[in-house]
């Protein structure tokens, strides 16, 4: 199945939870609203024509004016993968987590907690995974300041 | 009468150093007595903030930084890089530049799983495997170190062509390699893959269903070890792989259930002979041609973004670049398969013995440079 036909699938189910869509280009996107992620995910994977059963990626991305949290899902069966953006604020990032869904989102959406700040509702583990528990700020945010130090350490 | 020992679960951490976690890893065992009621994989001590720093170089500045991910496979690290900034470009390289691509991809998949095969010897008890497997293996690195120089960290594949062509009767060296080592593989199996011990210690141990390794998000030998035929050198071909031939080894259960340790380990062997075949018609398909024809002068990509995958012996490593249409990447996200392979762990050991924690870590192949990026 071609992007196109799948955007008109979730478009058709979710209406207006569709809210830009960008399929001409290198890796074809559409942005769905943050709040109906999980039925939209739930959606992909259980329906029949769709079937993507396999999350790819999953990450954060910095705007400066927002932060995005991008998921690359991709059919095993069905042979096809749509890339899924949400927008989030920056100042306080929030969307449910998808580790019902796919249980592999546990830890990437661990990493995006690490490394953007984004809060994961519902989700069971939520640390920080590569960075030690007491670090202080998200790297991967534009704005990141480096440290000097860490416990006393030159850095 | 039954009487409720309630024994005390023993909190056991094995590594960050220890011999058989492949790197720095620490798992934290929930052990009562020998049986791990929960293991906890505790990761991020290799992190060196790839991705960030991929923000603060330029395009062609990334690909050593990818060499240090995967420091095994470090060729198939930089095909995906340089494939994915292409496909961004739009460029397509010419005949030359793909053979030898998939050259040393293929010969670096073989030095890559004769390391993971060697190592899993010595995790089971086993040592003069892992001689043979590094004498083979070092013949492949002297191939590469003729090359471009390095043994580990190539920096060969470059946005658009090669660091350096192949120096001249380099061809024959490799047909000649590949003469000597395909015997070589018979006599890794009579000596380690089917020892009856080996097969004991690994065949019913760590099964991962088809299914949840999906669910997982298990790429690569793990995935196929569980018997699903999936391949993205045949099932999404790059660099015209579809014009090779070659079969897709899957774990078929010889010995105790679909997707053991024994299936991810034995997948691996049968691979290596897949990608002598490989090799041979890389070499074949070769025709003279400018390794850099197609080289840009400025890696300027337009704004826009893209999603490349490529098949590395670990699984599929991705590449999701965001371009804002400047000299840098905007961002850089890396799919690492061993990250994902890593998460399925917690499920995977539950109820094991001690001792088959390490036949998991080692079936499972993780290189924790790219876990950790």
């Amino acid at each position: 199945m071609k992007a196109e036909e799948i955007t008109a699938l979730l478009a058709e189910r979710f209406g207006e939870a569709v809210v830009e869509r960008k399929l001409d280009g290198t890796n074809p996107w559409i942005a769905v609203a943050p709040g109906r992620i999980l039925e939209i995910c739930l959606f992909l994977r259980d329906d029949p024509r769709l079937a993507m059963d396999h999350l790819e990626l999953l990450g954060g991305v910095d705007y400066k004016d927002r932060i995005e949290v991008v998921y690359i899902m991709y059919s095993m069966s069905q042979r096809h993968r749509i890339t899924l953006k949400c927008r989030l604020p920056r100042e306080d990032p929030r969307i449910a987590s998808v580790e019902s869904v796919w249980p592999v989102a546990n830890w990437h959406e661990r990493e995006a907690y690490d490394m953007f700040g984004i809060v994961y509702a519902g989700h069971s583990d939520l640390r920080r995974i590569l960075c030690p528990d007491d670090w202080e700020g998200y790297p991967l945010r534009k704005d990141y300041k480096y440290p000097t130090r860490y416990r006393d350490m030159p850095v | 009468m039954e009487v409720d020992i309630g024994g005390d679960v023993m909190t056991l951490n094995m590594g960050p150093q220890h011999p058989s976690t492949h790197g720095v890893l620490r798992l934290e065992l929930k052990t009562d007595g020998e049986v791990v009621h929960r293991a906890i994989p505790h990761i991020g001590y290799l992190h060196r903030c790839f991705e960030k720093h991929a923000e603060n170089v330029d395009y062609p500045g990334v690909i050593p930084f990818t060499d240090r991910m995967d420091y095994v496979a470090s060729m198939n690290n930089n095909l995906g890089y340089a494939l994915a900034v292409e496909k961004l470009m739009g460029i397509t390289v010419n005949n030359r530049v793909r053979c030898i691509r998939i050259m040393m991809a293929e010969l670096n998949r073989i030095a890559s799983h004769l390391l993971a095969a060697g190592t899993y010897g010595i995790d089971i008890g086993s040592y003069t495997p892992f001689l043979h497997c590094f004498r083979d293996r070092e013949k492949i690195l002297d191939l590469f170190e003729e090359v471009c120089g390095a043994r580990l960290l190539y920096n060969y594949n470059w946005v658009g062509g090669l660091m350096y062509d192949i120096p001249p009767g380099f061809e024959r060296k490799v047909i000649e390699f590949i003469d000597y080592f395909e015997p070589q593989v018979d006599s890794l199996n009579r000596l380690l893959s089917y020892n009856y011990i080996f097969i004991k210690r690994t065949a019913n141990v760590g099964i991962l269903p088809p299914e949840r390794a999906i669910a997982y998000g298990v790429t690569g030998p793990n995935l196929r070890g569980s018997g699903v035929r999936f391949d993205v050198r045949k099932d999404e071909p790059y660099l015209g792989y579809e014009e090779f031939d070659f079969d897709v080894p899957v774990g078929l259960g010889e010995h105790g259930p679909v997707g053991s340790c024994f299936d991810r380990y034995i997948v691996r062997i049968k691979e290596v002979k897949e990608s002598c075949k490989l090799v041979r018609q890389a070499v074949a398909k070769l025709t003279p041609g400018d390794f850099q024809e197609t080289l840009p002068k400025r890696v300027k990509p337009p704004a826009g973004e893209v999603y490349m995958r490529t098949e590395c012996p670990r699984g599929e490593l991705g590449y999701y670049i965001i371009s804002d249409g400047s000299l840098k990447p905007y961002r850089v996200k890396v799919k690492s398969p061993c990250f994902t392979a890593m998460s399925a762990f917690t499920e995977l050991s539950r109820g094991a013995m001690i001792s088959d924690v390490v036949a998991i870590v080692g079936s499972l192949d993780i290189v924790l440079g790219e876990i950790d990026r």
